[in-house]
């Protein structure tokens, strides 16, 4: 059970990835450090930051137990494109979206969607967990799962009507699912798992999909099947960003790649973003966050 | 239910007689009126919310609930006669079991939260820390001049003979509230228990949802203890739900059969210990609830043991015979063209297989070949043919050998066309999965096949034939 909006104290420590920032902490009284201030209470203010982007994250830092996982984050999703984040085992590519869903607490940033915290605007977001997160022995149908995609609008302690059953049903259709919809989800294989999520995600209408790893373990055929529907999203002008774990295929799935491990690397469209520079960085050769940081550290110590 | 002239020492056991079964089966006795539906109406409401408890894997948490209730009992005794007021005013006393039962719980959650412990280990802690506690106090109100008739110990094992009917009444509103509360919130709790990831992510307050769940269990927990006791009170939680998981795949018909399971444990149990005076009404309760669960798991139509067991034996029993008509088919097959064109009718029914042939088809011993022959010309679909132990077909054998040979061949099309794999490998995999095949797939690879090949008859094999 998370309690929500609770924030562990973390005091963000001294030590950064950036000389020139750890430069301007040290001495107050120097004119970079001024501009420096500046600069950051202008980012704070949004001001670098389209106002309608569909998913903007300003600064966020995540640490479980002072163990950082995302690392200053600040990027802003494509709209209407198909987006990829991708990187190492333990990147924070999960905690990222579980993050702007404020699922999990965040030591700082802000999260906006559309211009507006996402608190208000939760009607614009489906979200596609990852299928390990459920317990597939639930005694619910396929129909009764993407019907929990329209609860939202059905409000609080009104049944689900037939109209609400006959747009899940039209879901599972477009996913190509249609005549399970009566069938118990343990009886579903995984991609007819995934394949449901998807549904429930496509019965809420929104505008921004977030998908958690949505091609792990799938069948070829499902496989397909979802680049079908994510490119059927993007003609319809929608928003999707993935956790994606296969380099392979994020060039032909994919327009615009986040590449992250603890913090953005680089974004961008897939051709441009994803060199063999971009992918050490990301994957790392020898050097850590805390290498690199000592380094700059070092570097600092000695100018 | 006469208990005169009889001494403390009487050991003797006499079976109701059948006036005294009469007068329990009708609920003649006022008492036996008040505590038999009031344990009903318990076991329905602990059934009804049971249900979400099992579904959102708290139920041991609802355990050490009622263990955690038992400090809260004593301090409200304590607490009420130092006030000067009866101590054993029972709002007073659920009030303190309900204070802390829901302070243990959250013990817990914290606990898990902020420690390394996982749930278990704080369920341990919690629990016996509590219930240590509990006894403690309780040792304490029995040293205290009003405290040695306040017969507190009662809430650990439960004593229905106190009931009234105020306690009655106040259960039978506690089950309606739930009910309604659980009909209201439904979807809610229902998304809570499946996904709770998703849910929180739509909007809903995760943390209030949950946080009423547990009162509702609270509830249903203090109003039971005088009932059952607080050591079984988890059993009226868990074990209608658990029951009922076999007999449906759908909720909201396990949640009807788990308040169904319940109130029928409650009515039979308060029943029962009515008619036989010394047994503990709280056990006999959760025995026979306790022998549903049995039951239920032995016959239940959905997943129960049985059924299973039939399913899958009468799976076997079809795949056995499919593999027969397919083993002379081929064998026959072979004989005369080697599998290489398409059969004429009737053109496998003339030729007899001998039985080293058949055994040398497959992996199966000579034992289950006899039977599955044995089995397949009882129903007429083989026959003897010649003396040295040779089979042919029967013309319905042959009909439905063509049947099962056509749609091996159309698993082994698809399994070439869209996974890649090499024709000589195909035999053993499309022997595992083609007893699956459903009437839509199979329509689908009808089409693909027609496009390939022309005619009814089962199309050649991809593969060549034979023993490899």
């Amino acid at each position: 059970m998370i309690l929500r909006n609770e924030k562990p104290a973390i005091q963000k420590p001294a030590i950064h990835d950036d000389p020139q920032r750890l430069a301007g902490d040290a001495t107050a009284s120097e004119p970079a450090s001024a501009a420096l201030a500046a600069l950051r209470e202008r980012m704070a203010s949004g001001a670098e930051h389209p106002e309608t982007a569909p998913l903007s994250i300003h600064d966020m830092t995540v640490a479980y137990h002072r163990k950082p996982v995302l690392w200053d984050v600040d990027f802003d999703a494509p709209e209407g494109k198909l987006t990829a984040i991708i990187g190492p085992n333990g990147a924070g590519k999960s905690t990222l979206l579980k993050a702007a869903l404020d699922l999990i607490p965040s030591a700082s940033g802000r999260v906006t969607i559309y211009g507006q915290p996402y608190r208000k605007q939760r009607r614009l977001v489906a979200y596609v967990p990852q299928r390990e997160s459920v317990d597939w022995d639930f005694p619910v149908s396929a129909l009764d799962v993407v019907a929990m995609g329209r609860y939202g609008m059905i409000g609080w302690l009104r049944p689900v009507t037939r109209r609400h059953r006959a747009a899940a049903r039209a879901a599972l259709e477009h996913v190509g699912m249609a005549d399970y919809a009566d069938r118990q989800i343990s009886q579903l294989s995984g991609g007819q798992q995934q394949r449901v999520f998807l549904a429930r995600a496509l019965a809420q209408d929104a505008q921004l999909y977030l998908m958690d790893e949505p091609f792990a373990g799938v069948d070829a055929a499902t496989e397909r099947a979802i680049v079908e529907l994510l490119r059927e999203l993007r003609s319809g002008g929608k928003t999707v960003l993935c956790v994606h774990h296969d380099l392979q295929t994020a060039p032909e799935y994919f327009d615009h790649v986040l590449l992250l491990n603890m913090r953005v690397v680089a974004l961008g469209p897939t051709q441009e973003t994803l060199t063999p520079e971009n992918l050490r960085k990301t994957y790392g050769g020898r050097l850590t966050l805390l290498e690199q940081a000592a380094d700059a550290l070092a570097r600092g110590v000695e100018r | 239910m006469t208990e005169t002239n009889r001494s403390i020492t009487d050991t003797s056991f006499e079976l109701p007689s059948l006036e005294q079964l009469l007068r329990v089966l009708t609920l003649a006795d006022y008492n036996t009126r008040v505590v038999v539906i009031g344990v009903m109406l318990l076991g329905l409401a602990s059934g009804l919310i049971g249900s979400f408890l099992l579904l959102r894997k708290r139920a041991l948490l609802g355990d050490a609930l009622s263990h955690a209730t038992l400090p809260g009992i004593g301090l409200a005794f304590i607490v009420m006669s130092a006030l000067g007021g009866s101590g054993k005013s029972l709002p007073g006393l659920l009030a303190g079991a309900a204070l802390f039962g829901a302070l243990g719980v959250a013990c817990i959650l914290l606990i898990t939260r902020y420690t390394r412990l996982k749930q278990d280990a704080a369920l341990g802690v919690v629990l016996s820390v509590f219930f240590g506690l509990g006894v403690a106090v309780l040792g304490v109100v029995q040293k205290l001049p009003v405290g040695s008739a306040a017969g507190l110990e009662s809430f650990i094992y439960g004593k229905t003979a106190s009931m009234v009917f105020q306690d009655a009444v106040a259960i039978g509103g506690a089950a309606l509230l739930l009910t309604l509360v659980c009909l209201l919130l439904f979807k809610e709790f229902t998304v809570l228990c499946f996904d709770d990831a998703y849910a929180a992510a739509q909007g809903w307050p995760t943390v209030w949802l949950d946080t009423l769940m547990m009162g509702l269990v609270v509830a249903v927990t203090v109003i039971g203890l005088q009932a059952v006791g607080l050591i079984l009170m988890i059993a009226m939680l868990i074990i209608p739900p658990a029951a009922a998981r076999f007999w449906t795949r759908r909720l909201p018909r396990m949640i009807a059969v788990a308040a169904a399971l319940g109130a029928v444990s409650g009515l039979l149990g308060a029943g029962l210990s009515a008619l036989v005076p010394r047994l503990p009404a709280g056990a006999v309760v959760v025995l026979v609830a306790g022998a549903a669960f049995l039951v239920s798991m032995i016959c239940g139509a959905e997943r129960g043991v049985i059924v299973r067991w039939l399913s899958q034996w009468r799976l076997s029993r079809r795949v056995l015979r499919q593999h027969l008509l397919r083993a002379i088919f081929e064998c026959a097959y072979e004989r005369q063209h080697g599998g290489r064109r398409a059969p004429t009718p009737g053109a496998s029914r003339r030729q007899a297989v001998p039985f080293a042939d058949l055994l040398g088809e497959r992996s199966w011993s000579p034992l289950r070949l006899r039977a599955a022959i044995r089995s397949a010309a009882r129903d007429g679909l083989v026959q003897a043919a010649g003396a040295p132990r040779r089979l042919r077909l029967t013309a319905a054998g042959e009909r439905e050998a063509q049947r099962v040979v056509r749609n091996h061949r159309l698993w082994e099309l698809y399994l070439i066309q869209h996974a890649d794999i090499a024709p000589s490998h195909v035999d053993r995999d499309a022997d595992d999965v083609e007893h699956v095949l459903g009437p839509t797939l199979t329509a689908q690879l009808e089409a693909l096949l027609a496009a390939q090949h022309a005619g009814p008859a089962a199309p050649p094999s991809p593969h060549a034939l034979g023993r490899t």
